[in-house]
């Protein structure tokens, strides 16, 4: 029986470069949410997790930056790390990409920036090719598009084809970038935050927006981290809304943990939608897990989309290995209708595994469950 | 593990609906969202969630209502499971929504900016609350999407899929096939050559 492992990975976000930047600026208590003003994004001040470093700075050391839209380059900057920092001897033969996004390149959509790149680029197969000819990667790049259940749906599809033999190692690349589009369908929806989100808080207003490429590998070669289980399941309830019994995660976290009693730690989605983050606390109080530490991190990436499950995964298994359980960092009040243990202060303790949870429009939910080897 | 069969084949391209294999429906309206509401009503459907619905959801809702019928199956909500794929994701919506920022940025319409709402949408009307998954792919690779139904089979409680490849592109060339893959012994089993078979009709 083959069991799949996870090995090097990288985060690429306003808190750094790379996943030991973006996790010690998490345990210093850092956030990428600041309050800007970028007409290429709203007419209005937003508050957000945008990157303003430049970009093309790395990449020129890399890459054509004439050749590729800032979403390939954020993606290919973080998968190239990743390819850095393993110890695998990675075929290029034998090794899978798998893109998660939501949106990919929708922002050449937007007529006032100034771009000569082709319309073919607003195809996520095509942007998945692109970055994965960039490595030469032979067979054809897998996109799996999810809403913000992407990440932790292409986990399980990954954790399904290693087990299956079809490969020995597959990279997941989650990412997506900010843009008038997606800001402005989330102002219409009147679900964005104007401060730093506060999820689970009882004085929570909404969810703010981020971008990010979060990279990690995948091996059927043993390490400290196994993925366990992982499952998805849709809620059957709205297309825009969470159900408000939670039915659809208890499902997903139920096929995941199975009989499993002891769970170390959630990281939540938590959005910070009032109606988000009390479905998740239904769903964990029902789950059982009402006392188990759990976290949000949007309040230090914002929603990052496709790319959140990849980037919160990794955050939380960076958790793992050091034995750290990160708090929500701006909860103070609990406000949702179940009593969950909700981590308001960081703190070193002793944890074997880690439940990793998404929800997201189109009703989808996610869960993986990761364990670390003794 | 059990094989599994293609139980039911939709397939509707060409201003044309056709039922395992034979055409069933044909209207010449050439404008896509009127040929789609042609269709529901030929088939005396009603869902006043359909109007609301772009053009993605409503092709893939109207394959899955036509997929199901004279399905009676006593099965769990998280027992069907929905693998679809398509190439252009929801671009068709996309370049509608781009309209509308400039001036009123409309909710209703920017929900429907991800592919995997016609999921959602098929999985509401059914009580179905399995696992689900959308890929993006260049063209529909048979090999890919057969191997992952099978592989779902086998390692969750699923006892039933919707397998679809369901297009909409920029342009509203539209292709949806929907194929209803089960246990339950038919003619056709669940293979690469079979799905390819239906699907170049």
């Amino acid at each position: 029986m083959i069991k799949v492992y996870t090995e090097a990975n990288n985060i690429i976000s306003p808190l750094g470069f790379n996943t030991v930047e973006n996790f010690q600026n998490v345990l210093k208590g850092k956030s990428g949410v600041q309050i800007i003003k970028n007409s290429g994004l709203s007419s209005e001040q937003i508050s957000v997790s945008y990157i303003n470093t430049n970009i093309d700075n790395a990449f020129s050391e890399i890459g054509d930056i004439e050749k590729y839209t800032r979403f390939e380059k954020l993606a290919i900057l973080s998968i190239n790390d990743v390819l850095q920092k393993t110890n695998l001897n990675i075929d290029k033969s034998k090794t899978l990409l798998i893109l998660s996004t939501t949106k990919g390149n929708i922002n050449l959509l937007d007529e006032n920036l100034k771009h000569s790149f082709s319309k073919e680029r607003l195809k996520l197969h095509t942007t998945a090719k692109i970055i994965s000819d960039f490595f030469d990667f032979k067979d054809n790049p897998i996109v799996v598009s999810n809403a913000c259940i992407s990440g932790l749906a292409a986990v399980v599809l990954a954790q399904h084809l290693i087990k299956q033999g079809l490969y020995d190692n597959i990279i997941i690349n989650g990412t997506d970038i900010l843009s008038k589009f997606v800001v402005s369908g989330f102002q219409s929806f009147m679900s964005l935050s104007d401060k730093r989100c506060k999820p689970f808080d009882a004085e929570r207003n909404g969810l703010n927006l981020g971008e990010a490429s979060a990279s990690i590998i995948l091996t059927k070669e043993k390490q400290e981290i196994e993925v366990s289980e992982g499952s998805t399941s849709n809620d059957a309830n709205h297309i825009s809304g969470p159900s408000r019994t939670g039915e659809g995660l208890l499902l997903a976290i139920k096929n995941t943990i199975k009989d499993k009693k002891d769970i170390d730690f959630i990281s939540a989605h938590g959005t910070a939608t009032p109606y988000n983050d009390n479905m998740e606390a239904v769903a964990i109080s029902r789950a059982g897990l009402a006392n188990v530490p759990t976290n949000s991190l949007k309040a230090y990436f914002g929603h990052t989309l496709g790319a959140a499950g990849v980037l919160e995964i990794i955050i939380s298994l960076e958790a793992l290995k050091n034995n750290v359980l990160i708090n929500t960092l701006t909860c103070d009040n609990l406000g949702v209708t179940e009593e969950i243990n909700i981590i308001k202060e960081t703190k070193e303790q002793k944890i074997n595994n880690v439940l990793k949870l998404a929800s997201g429009f189109g009703g989808g939910n996610a869960a993986v469950l990761f364990l670390k080897n003794e | 593990m059990n094989k599994l069969y293609i139980n039911r084949h939709i397939k509707i391209k060409n201003n044309s609906v056709f039922i395992d294999g034979k055409k069933d429906f044909f209207n010449e309206e050439e404008n896509l969202l009127a040929f789609l509401k042609s269709t529901y009503k030929n088939y005396g459907i009603k869902y006043a969630k359909f109007f609301k619905m772009d053009a993605l959801s409503k092709l893939g809702f109207l394959a899955s209502e036509l997929a199901l019928i004279d399905n009676n199956k006593d099965l769990l909500p998280e027992q069907t499971a929905l693998i679809f794929a398509n190439s252009s994701s929801s671009l068709n919506t996309d370049f509608k929504y781009q309209k509308t920022i400039n001036d009123v940025p409309s909710p209703s319409v920017f929900v429907y900016t991800l592919p995997n709402i016609v999921i959602g949408e098929i999985c509401i009307r059914n009580m179905f609350r399995g696992e689900t998954m959308f890929f993006v792919q260049d063209n529909f690779d048979a090999k890919f999407m057969c191997n992952y139904t099978k592989n779902i089979f086998e390692n969750t409680d699923t006892k039933q899929t919707l397998l679809a490849w369901i297009e909409v592109s920029e342009n509203n060339e539209y292709h949806v096939d929907m194929y209803l893959v089960s246990e339950d012994k038919s003619e056709i089993e669940l293979n690469e050559i079979n799905i390819k078979n239906k699907f170049e009709l």
